[in-house]
């Protein structure tokens, strides 16, 4: 009994409950469609030859058809074939960026909770202050720096992102270390060490993975915002955020198959990977065991 | 063998009040004392400060004359009155014991554990399951004062009777010192050979 | 249509009349299926304007669920079957929200169930208008409450505090019918008298108080009738002087061996535990620990039947040995 809110016997609920799948099924469902997904689309851009993609002007600025399903562009290239591609190196950017990122807030989190207070202070001092500004800005800063293209795209989501992961981080380190099971460990003469391998690690892995996934989306959408903004990938690459800003100049022109297709993929690849954050959210939190 | 409490005093933070003040109290091992006082009078607090959970801000906690060890295996070991927040929910029951060091089967019969109970979660078990495994762990971890906080309190009589009887037998059978903090007369004179109230234990008050 | 007027004081309606409750909640069972787990069973109860009935039991053995079964406050993946009456009358969730807090109050178990924005005078005054101040300071009064006590928010509370201003949050309400979920841990001695003593005035002025509480002492000295609950249900109701009197006095062997644990009575235990929902014996639920359990104990589980002024599940009860 959590809550004091009142409740009603709800039969239409319980109904709809044994007509669904439970939530554990749910999850695991989602992330076999969308691990298939993943590996099909990064497939897709190793697998697609350079000539798929290649200009060709006598097909140009074709409406879909079965040949073209989602359209030629202005240069007469295949945008199915091209947004696959474009997802392909998106995904890499986004799982490769938020994996370090994820890193970096799990480093940043618990030394934020086992240190002094000091440097918990300045952490969080930190975190308010990334928080603070805008990721896209801060991403196109770093870009900048590092000279443009995927090594400044790269290291620009991986600085911004491990903000919230870092804090989630910090306060479940706090609230096991207060753990009376915690105290009774070191009483027996456990180290340090040995109850961070065995108590605490394995408490955190399940919140790094759901951060880790939940990273991942926003990740993507950023990279290809700043793409879009032309601070990030170079125009050659066939990334979905240059997909859409070539479209721009075309849209006015009646050509709206060059942006609403890439913009769907993305959309839809972002969506699935959000719902299966949450989903998986749900089955690692323990009192979920009991629905 | 003492475990001795010697004029301690003990706050949460610099701007608290004091918890416990000027405080002294000692147990001889192999004798079973308990302590009774009022809710907010510092009992659980106290429990803490002798097992070493907590240190205190003045004065100091004296085994055998020297100061409990910070690191490394505590011979003072506490059993609470809530098992479920004292064993990590994540781990089966046998990982649970095996912390404390070599299973001892015999203990484990005494105390009415099942073998099948330790393959489950703590959330399978009941209370008054859990906290036999609290006390099957503080039992085989060697330690030489047991100090018990309200640990019978939420479990029925007759668990209370079956755990109280084994812990009193292994305290006697290897000389242990015991401290029973309770509300239950009945059960502290049935346990205790003498009974205080926190109030005379205090030298000073402000 | 003319409404039918509750038959207020007629001595025959009970109060609360709890018939054949049972409890089950939704679990996972490791993998993917879910399956249900029984947490009550069965359970019979009759509660009378004027008298304070004690559920005693262990913790965690569903005791509190019965209470928020009551009150309409079982958790979402819980599911309850029986029924459930008020004054006679059905209690269906409409009328348990209308009555919540005006004709039953409970007093949780949980000190969480205070708001932590709250100061608690304002708390145990609850809706009422105008605030019932003068009330509430001589009740914080009476129940050992420091004179500031109101001005605190719930974090500045300690647990016994916390639980007595949840107590007079309870008495203030001016309920019919009050549940107490284990309202005195935490508290001294004199504190949880003195908590009692109110139910006790409250019930004597006509009022029904349900006490949930595993402490059977305390049950004893204030209750009218004692409910033994054991392993989600109610093995034996005893009028409380049987407790005083001994175990020949009780009728079930369950509470016959709850007499003899107490620390005042010998302290000698019976083996084994109470069994775990969900993995509850087929027939009677004591059978497993019981001395005198027979084949049949094991295959059909007895129903509630008067005894000597009590109720009792039991086979093989029976009327007290002539002397």
């Amino acid at each position: 009994m959590r809550q004091i809110k009142q409740r009603h016997w709800q039969n239409q609920r319980r109904w709809m409950r044994q007509k669904h799948l439970n939530r554990r099924t749910r999850a695991l469902v989602l992330t076999a469609v969308l691990l298939v997904l993943l590996l099909a689309v990064y497939g897709a851009g190793i697998l697609i030859p350079q000539e798929a993609v290649a200009t060709d002007f006598i097909h140009a600025r074709q409406s879909p058809s079965w040949q073209h399903p989602f359209g030629t562009d202005n240069l007469g290239r295949d945008i199915l074939m091209r947004t696959l591609k474009g997802m392909s190196v998106s995904v890499t950017v986004g799982i490769a960026a938020s994996c370090v990122s994820a890193v970096i807030g799990i480093l940043i989190g618990t030394a934020a909770a086992a240190g002094s207070r000091l440097l918990d202070g300045v952490i969080n001092w930190l975190i308010d202050l990334m928080m603070g500004i805008p990721h896209t800005v801060f991403i196109i800063l770093i870009s900048f720096a590092l000279g443009r293209g995927l090594r400044g795209l790269l290291a620009g989501i991986a600085a911004t992102h491990w903000t919230s992961l870092a804090r989630l981080i910090r306060g479940e380190v706090l609230q096991l270390r207060s753990q009376q099971y915690i105290a009774v460990s070191r009483r027996m003469g456990k180290s340090h060490t040995w109850i961070m391998v065995h108590h605490m690690l394995p408490h955190l892995a399940p919140q790094f993975v759901v951060g880790l996934i939940l990273m991942f989306p926003h990740a993507i959408l950023h990279e290809a915002s700043i793409s879009f903004l032309g601070y990030g990938l170079s125009p050659e690459q066939p990334a979905v955020g240059i997909i859409l800003a070539e479209s721009m100049t075309y849209l006015s022109s009646g050509m709206w198959w060059m942006a609403v297709f890439p913009g769907m993929a993305l959309v839809l690849t972002v969506w699935l990977i959000d719902r299966l954050g949450e989903n998986l959210r749900w089955v690692i939190d323990p009192y979920s065991a009991q629905e | 063998m003492w475990l001795e409490a010697k004029n301690i005093s003990f706050r949460y933070g610099r701007n608290q009040p004091w918890i416990v003040r000027h405080l002294d109290f000692r147990v001889e091992q192999g004798a079973c004392v308990g302590l009774s006082a009022p809710s907010g009078t510092g009992k659980s607090t106290l429990a803490m400060l002798l097992a070493g959970y907590l240190t205190p801000e003045e004065g100091e906690i004296l085994l055998d004359k020297k100061p409990l060890p910070r690191k490394g295996f505590c011979p003072v070991q506490l059993i609470y009155q809530h098992p479920e927040q004292a064993v990590n929910p994540r781990w089966r029951m046998h990982r649970v014991l095996e912390e404390s060091g070599l299973i001892s089967e015999e203990l484990l019969a005494a105390l009415g554990i099942e073998q099948a109970w330790l393959e489950r979660f703590p959330r399978e078990l009941s209370g008054g399951e859990l906290q036999r495994f609290c006390v099957a762990r503080a039992l085989m971890s060697n330690a030489l004062f047991l100090i018990c906080d309200e640990m019978s309190t939420m479990l029925d009589v007759i668990t209370q009777a079956q755990i109280w009887n084994v812990v009193c037998g292994e305290a006697a059978k290897r000389n242990m010192g015991m401290v029973v903090i309770t509300h239950n007369h009945h059960l502290a004179n049935r346990l205790c050979s003498s009974v205080y109230d926190l109030k005379d234990c205090c030298s000073a008050r402000p | 249509m003319e409404k039918k007027e509750y038959r207020r004081g007629d001595p025959n309606v009970p109060l609360l009349a709890v018939n054949g409750l049972s409890v089950s909640f939704q679990m996972y069972d490791n993998t993917f299926e879910q399956r249900a787990l029984q947490v009550i069973s069965e359970l019979h109860l009759q509660v009378h304007a004027g008298e304070i009935v004690a559920i005693a039991g262990a913790s965690g053995s569903g005791k509190s669920l019965l209470a928020a079964a009551i009150l309409g406050i079982l958790p979402d993946n819980a599911t309850a079957a029986g029924e459930l009456r008020y004054k006679g009358q059905l209690l269906v969730p409409k009328l348990q929200k209308q009555l919540s807090g005006t004709e039953i109050a409970l007093v949780p178990q949980s000190v969480d169930f205070l708001d932590p924005l709250m100061r608690a005078g304002a708390q145990a005054d609850g809706h009422r208008k105008p605030r019932p101040t003068k009330e509430r300071r001589r009740l914080f009064q009476r129940l050992d409450l420091p004179k500031d006590t109101e001005k605190c928010y719930p974090y500045q509370l300690s647990g016994g505090m916390a639980r007595r201003v949840l107590v007079s949050t309870a008495l203030l309400a001016d309920a019919q019918l009050i549940i107490a979920d284990e309202p005195t841990p935490g508290m001294s001695l004199e504190q949880a008298l003195a908590a009692l003593k109110m139910f006790r005035q409250m019930a004597d002025d006509g009022r029904a108080v349900v006490l949930i509480t595993h402490d059977i002492d305390l049950a004893v000295s204030f209750a009218d009738r004692i409910a033994v609950f054991y392993a989600g249900t109610i093995v034996e109701i005893a009028n409380a002087q049987d407790f005083g009197e001994g175990p020949d006095a009780l009728r079930h062997p369950y509470s016959k061996a709850l007499w003899r644990a107490l620390p005042q009575n010998g302290f000698e235990p019976i083996a084994g535990s109470q069994p775990y929902a969900g993995r509850l014996p087929k027939g009677c639920l004591f059978a497993p620990r019981c001395s005198r359990s027979t084949p049949q104990c094991a295959q059909k589980a007895p129903s509630m039947r008067a005894l000597r002024g009590g109720e009792v599940r039991c086979f093989y009860a029976h009327g007290r040995p002539k002397e």
